[in-house]
This record gives structure tokens, C-alpha cells and sequence, in this order.
């Protein structure tokens, strides 16, 4: 039913084989976490579900990353701040749903506000105990933000690695001004101490499942957004921008205009992911906004393949299953091993995983595609040859 | 003298110095509607610059440039300037290499250009029609699937030329358009352009006589930033300052 309706909307069957897949992981590893037996060989293991629910979070930041760098060429080294940010607005719903439970027991005012002798909660924490409210905010917040950094960015014209740079500095710049205690996010400690989620408590095994659910689900709408930007006249003209920035401008097309676009719709993606992600690891606080951070995005992103709508996903996956492994068994080396993967990819697949194998079955589809093209214009006899062409 | 009103392009005392180097000093040139022209110099005459100012990319420190006789280019920038209807090939052929040759095209179509405009687009019947059109002009019918990455330099250059034709704009801007083409490529090439200028006002720059002989029309020879010559090809290549500059080097 599902695969049916997306096929109508003229999506890739490949790109729907990857939706079913995400949503069938979204139903089959809660229901055999909640409804099989602890002993059974296909139990999932409560801490398993937290575990994958991340790394699905992860896939989405992937995915938004790939939108901007893969499709546009803009090589963003900060998009791990608009997934904090996105991580922040879901913490602060959360923080006022702690209430009195907390160690003080304040009514309206997070622990931490309570400490700093605060009398009343700032403006900003205003209507975060609505649910819908912090839901607004997670996906404007880093929309904003994006939309107000892209405007001054692209409109200059800054491009190629002055670009990164300054998205480091913008991610850099964030997690500073986050570290402080009068910013009002809780400093140092960032937000932590969740109890419940929409009246669900954030530790129980079905809320644990129902946010998997919630991010596998997340995950698809994600793959449908970017796969519906990429194949429509609008993707054509990103990658279009992306390979001929000033021909397109001839053309009559504004290219920063194009960037923008799709840097916003990547935020708020990424904003989306970090909401997601914050209730499943319990807490966020200021290291999220890590320079270091972004730049693994941009490993996931590598590894799996720019340019596509899987590979991301898949790299995302793959890397992030490797760190758990990696870092319990040899945990000093886990940083040697991300590097080294980053060189090996770059120098021997280039294009990703998904890129690389990709290409080896997508040359032989092109050309039978042209060939079939060829087969049927021939006979209307239209066809000149070129003089001196070929 | 030239009224403005019947002109395309209208350029008067035009100059622009870069860093202290003026690549243009007053500058005067003017196309009528419906003209095609060649423009020779040697390098650095300031053939490029002058294509520049007139699609937006540089401004001029001091003159006017009007378009169809009205508009002042100097107060638009490069998006604007080619929706009024100014296309431009670059000298390099710049195509976008990991599209196909269709998508060149119909991203080239003429449309509304805002981002939501072309994030809604649907193909019609109409552009379809308009690009098979197209690619018989530029006869590249049998590759229309192919990526643009794959195609010879002469059929990328050809490419570009169906691009522009694809903006219908009412003022073409060729900035050598044979460069690295072989003698029958080239021959093609003053074809197909002869062909453009029966409805387009078209500027041509170039360096091959040859083919500038084969476009049979006025030619403008620039130095050093402004028109040292204007006339016939028989005319210019006869006066003895563009022997001394151009030719006879």
C-alpha cells in the first residue's frame, strides 16, 4: 500500500525499497523488544533499541548533510550545531516536565536556575512546557538560525572552504556561548535528569520503543523530503548550481537563492534528528556543538556516499555500529581507526560505498538507456550526423 | 548617429580599471536590433571585460549602458540581466557536466526562475517540443540522453549555443565560440550562427579570421580598452593600426 503510493509519486523503486526497510525496522525491532521473551533468539535488548534509535537519529543528520553537500556542494562543517539546537528545544520541554520532581523542587524553574539563585525562569523558556510549542521550535530554531547564516553567506558569495570554515566558526562560536552558565541552558551540564515524555516515562521499555518507532519514522519522512527535492527540475538545478555556479547565473537562475533553500530545509532536518535523539541518550549539553562533531558527519556522509540518498544512511550506520564495537574492544583506538577510514575512503572510494557500487551497475545502465534512446530515434530519419563530431 | 531608442546595445563611455589597470577607457559601441557582430583584438583589448559589463558580472566605474535602448544594465545584476533577455557563452564551454544533455537544456528553458517556481515545475508537452527543436538546431538529437561530462568539446560548445537559444533571449553574447574546434566543426559553427542571427542580435568575439571572414558581417577591432577599428573585415583588416596591433603579430 505504502510502496504503492510513493511509486505513483515517482519515486526510485530503489528509494522506496529503502523506506519499507526503515519502516519495517520501526515496527519489527519494538514489537520483538516489547512482545518477545527476554530468552528469545530474537529478543532485542532494551539497551539495543536505544542504541539503534541513536544511530537512526544519526541517519537523518546524515541524510541532511548529504542535501546540502552531496546535491549542492556546500561542504557545511557545522551542521552538527543546528542537530543541537534542535536536541536543546526537545531538552527544555523535557526539563519543565520534570517539575517538582526535581532536587529542589521548584514548580516552574529547571534545577539548575534554582542553584544560579535565580528568581524567575527567562522569556526564553517560555512555552516549553507545551509539547507542540517545543515541537514549533525545534524545527524553526535551526531554521532561523540557518536561514539568517545562509542569507549573509551565499548572498556574499562565499563558497568552498571559506565557507566550511565559517561553519565551524558558527558551531565553535555556539557551543561557547552555550558553555555559559547566563546563557541560560544549564552551562556546563548542559539539560539532563528527563523524567517523562508527553506523560511517558523516558525510561520505560515501550517509550524506549515508541521513540525508536518515532525516529525510524522520522527517517522515512526524511528520505521522502530529500528524494522529492532531488528528483524534481529543482534538484537538477542544485546539482546544476553545484557544478556551474556562474553558468547558471547566466542562465538567469540565483544560485545563492537555490543554496538557501536547501541549507534551511537541511537544518531543520538536523533539528529534527537532535530533538530525537536527545530523549533516547537522556541528555544534551554544550559538547554537542563540538567542531569535532560536524566533522563526523561529514566522515558517515563520506563513507556511505555523497550525492546519494542511501549512502548516507547507510554510512551513518555502519560507522557509528563500528565505534560501539570498536570502542569496546580497543577504546584507545578508536580515533585512529575513524582517521584512517576517512583516508582510506577518500583515496579508494571516493564516491562512498553506495557511490562506488553505484557507478559499477549504473554504467551499464546508462548506456542502454542511450542506447535504447538512439534505437528509437533513428528510424524517424531527423538525425543528421554531426559533422566532425565524436 | 544612432539613435538609442533603435538600439540593442548601447554602450557610451564606458571605462573600468582594475587595481589602477584600465581594461576599459571610454568605450563606445553600439548594436542595432537585429545586427550580428564580430569583435577582434588581441589579448587583454578588453573583449572579455566588455562582455562582463554588459551581464552584469562587472560594473563600470564611469558611462552608460543601455539595453534596448532603454534599460541601464548597470543597475541589475547577472540573474536579472539574463531574465531581460541577454545570453551569454563563455569562452571556456561551460556546460553542466553531470547532468544530460536534455536537463542542460531544460534547466536553459525559458520559466520562472524563483525557487518555488521551479521546485513545483512539471514537463509539458510545449518544452518537450521546444527542446527536440533545439536539439535538431544544434544537432544533437542522438546524444540527448547522454551526460553533458561525455561529450566532445565542438558538441559542448554547440551545447552552450542551444542553451542560450533555449533562454530565447533578444541579445546573444559569444565569446569565442571555435576555440579548439576542428576546420569542419568551425564551418558548422558559422552556420549555425549565421542561422541564430536571422532572429537574434548576436555579438560574436573571436580570434579565428577565418571564420570571422565565414560570418560575413561588421567587425569592431578593439585595443588596449577601446574600438581602434569598425567596418567591413576588408576595412579593418586593411588599416594599418590593427595591422601593427593584431594582425600583424
Amino acid at each position: 500500500m505504502i510502496s504503492g503510493y510513493l511509486a505513483r509519486n515517482g519515486l526510485e523503486s530503489r528509494i522506496i525499497a529503502t523506506i519499507v526497510l526503515i519502516l519495517a525496522a520501526g515496527i519489527a525491532v519494538p514489537v520483538s523488544n516489547l512482545v518477545l521473551d527476554p530468552l528469545h533468539p530474537l529478543h532485542v535488548p532494551t539497551y539495543i533499541v536505544a542504541l539503534l534509535g541513536k544511530y537512526l537519529t544519526y541517519a537523518l543528520l546524515a541524510l541532511a548533510l548529504d542535501l546540502v553537500w552531496g546535491f549542492c556542494g556546500i561542504l557545511s562543517l557545522g551542521h552538527g550545531a543546528f542537530f543541537a539546537l534542535g536536541g536543546y528545544a526537545m531538552g527544555m520541554y523535557l526539563m519543565r516536565q520534570i517539575g517538582t520532581r526535581g532536587v529542589y523542587g521548584d514548580p516552574v524553574m529547571p534545577d539548575f536556575m534554582v542553584f544560579l539563585n535565580w528568581k524567575e525562569l527567562p522569556w526564553y523558556w517560555y512555552g516549553f512546557d507545551q509539547f507542540w510549542f517545543a515541537i514549533v521550535m525545534v524545527a524553526l530554531v535551526p531554521g532561523v538560525i540557518a536561514f539568517v547564516f545562509g542569507w549573509f553567506a551565499f548572498r556574499s558569495r562565499v563558497t568552498g572552504v571559506y565557507l566550511s570554515i565559517i561553519t565551524q566558526a558558527m558551531t565553535y562560536a555556539l557551543m561557547l556561548a552555550f558553555f555559559r552558565n547566563d546563557m541560560g541552558f544549564g552551562g556546563n551540564n548542559g539539560l539532563t535528569d528527563f523524567k517523562d515524555i508527553l506523560g511517558f516515562d523516558v525510561q520505560a521499555d515501550t517509550t524506549r520503543a515508541g521513540l525508536f518507532a518515532a525516529s525510524a519514522a522520522a527517517l522515512a519522512i526524511g528520505v521522502i523530503v530529500t528524494a522529492r527535492i532531488t528528483g524534481s527540475h529543482f534538484g537538477k538545478l542544485m546539482i546544476a548550481s553545484r557544478d556551474g555556479e556562474s553558468r547558471a547565473r547566466f542562465l538567469g537562475y540565483r544560485p545563492e537563492m537555490v543554496k538557501l533553500f536547501a541549507f534551511t530545509v537541511s537544518a531543520v532536518m538536523a533539528g529534527v534528528a537532535g530533538a530525537l535523539y536527545v530523549p533516547q541518550v537522556g541528555i544534551i549539553n554544550p559538547g554537542e556543538f563540538a567542531p569535532a562533531n560536524s566533522i563526523e558527519v561529514v566522515v558517515w556522509t563520506a563513507v556511505g556516499g555523497r550525492g546519494t540518498i542511501i549512502g548516507p544512511i547507510i554510512g551513518a550506520l555502519l560507522v557509528n555500529g563500528g565505534k560501539s564495537w570498536f570502542t569496546g574492544v580497543l577504546p584507545e583506538y578508536w580515533l585512529f581507526a575513524l582517521g584512517g577510514l576517512f583516508v582510506f575512503v577518500t583515496l579508494f572510494l571516493p564516491k562512498g560505498i553506495v557511490g562506488t557500487f553505484q557507478a559499477h551497475i549504473g554504467r551499464g545502465r546508462e548506456k542502454r538507456k542511450a542506447n535504447r534512446a538512439e534505437d528509437a530515434q533513428t528510424p524517424s530519419g531527423a538525425e543528421v550526423s554531426p559533422v566532425g563530431a565524436e | 548617429m544612432v539613435e538609442r531608442a533603435d538600439t540593442i546595445l548601447y554602450l557610451d563611455g564606458v571605462s573600468v580599471a582594475f587595481d589602477g589597470f584600465k581594461a576599459i577607457r571610454n568605450l563606445s559601441f553600439v548594436l542595432k536590433r537585429g545586427e550580428m557582430r564580430a569583435i577582434i583584438g588581441p589579448n587583454g583589448a578588453g573583449k572579455t571585460t566588455m562582455m562582463d559589463i554588459v551581464t552584469g558580472k562587472t560594473r563600470p566605474d564611469e558611462g552608460d549602458v543601455f539595453f534596448n535602448g532603454t534599460v541601464d544594465l548597470t543597475r541589475h545584476d547577472e540573474a536579472d540581466i539574463a531574465t531581460l533577455g541577454i545570453g551569454r557563452k563563455f569562452q571556456k564551454p561551460t556546460v553542466f557536466e553531470s547532468l544530460t544533455v536534455e536537463d542542460n537544456l531544460s534547466l536553459a528553458l525559458a520559466a520562472p526562475r524563483d525557487v518555488f517556481s521551479v521546485l513545483f515545475a512539471r514537463g509539458s508537452a510545449k518544452r518537450a517540443k521546444r527542446i527536440d527543436e533545439i536539439l535538431e538546431t544544434i544537432r544533437l538529437g542522438h546524444r540527448r540522453w547522454h551526460l553533458a561530462a561525455n561529450l566532445s568539446h565542438g558538441q559542448k560548445q554547440w551545447l552552450e549555443i542551444g542553451m542560450l537559444l533555449a533562454q530565447n533571449p533578444k541579445l546573444l553574447l559569444v565569446d569565442e565560440p571555435v576555440a579548439g574546434m576542428t576546420d569542419a566543426e568551425t564551418e558548422e559553427t558559422a552556420r549555425l550562427l549565421r542561422e541564430i542571427s536571422a532572429t537574434h542580435s548576436v555579438v560574436v568575439v573571436e580570434h579565428d579570421m577565418h571564420f570571422v571572414r565565414e560570418l560575413d558581417v561588421k567587425v569592431t577591432c578593439l585595443h588596449e580598452g577601446s574600438v581602434l577599428s569598425e567596418g567591413s573585415l576588408d576595412h579593418v583588416s586593411s588599416d594599418q593600426r590593427v595591422i601593427e596591433v593584431y594582425l600583424g603579430r
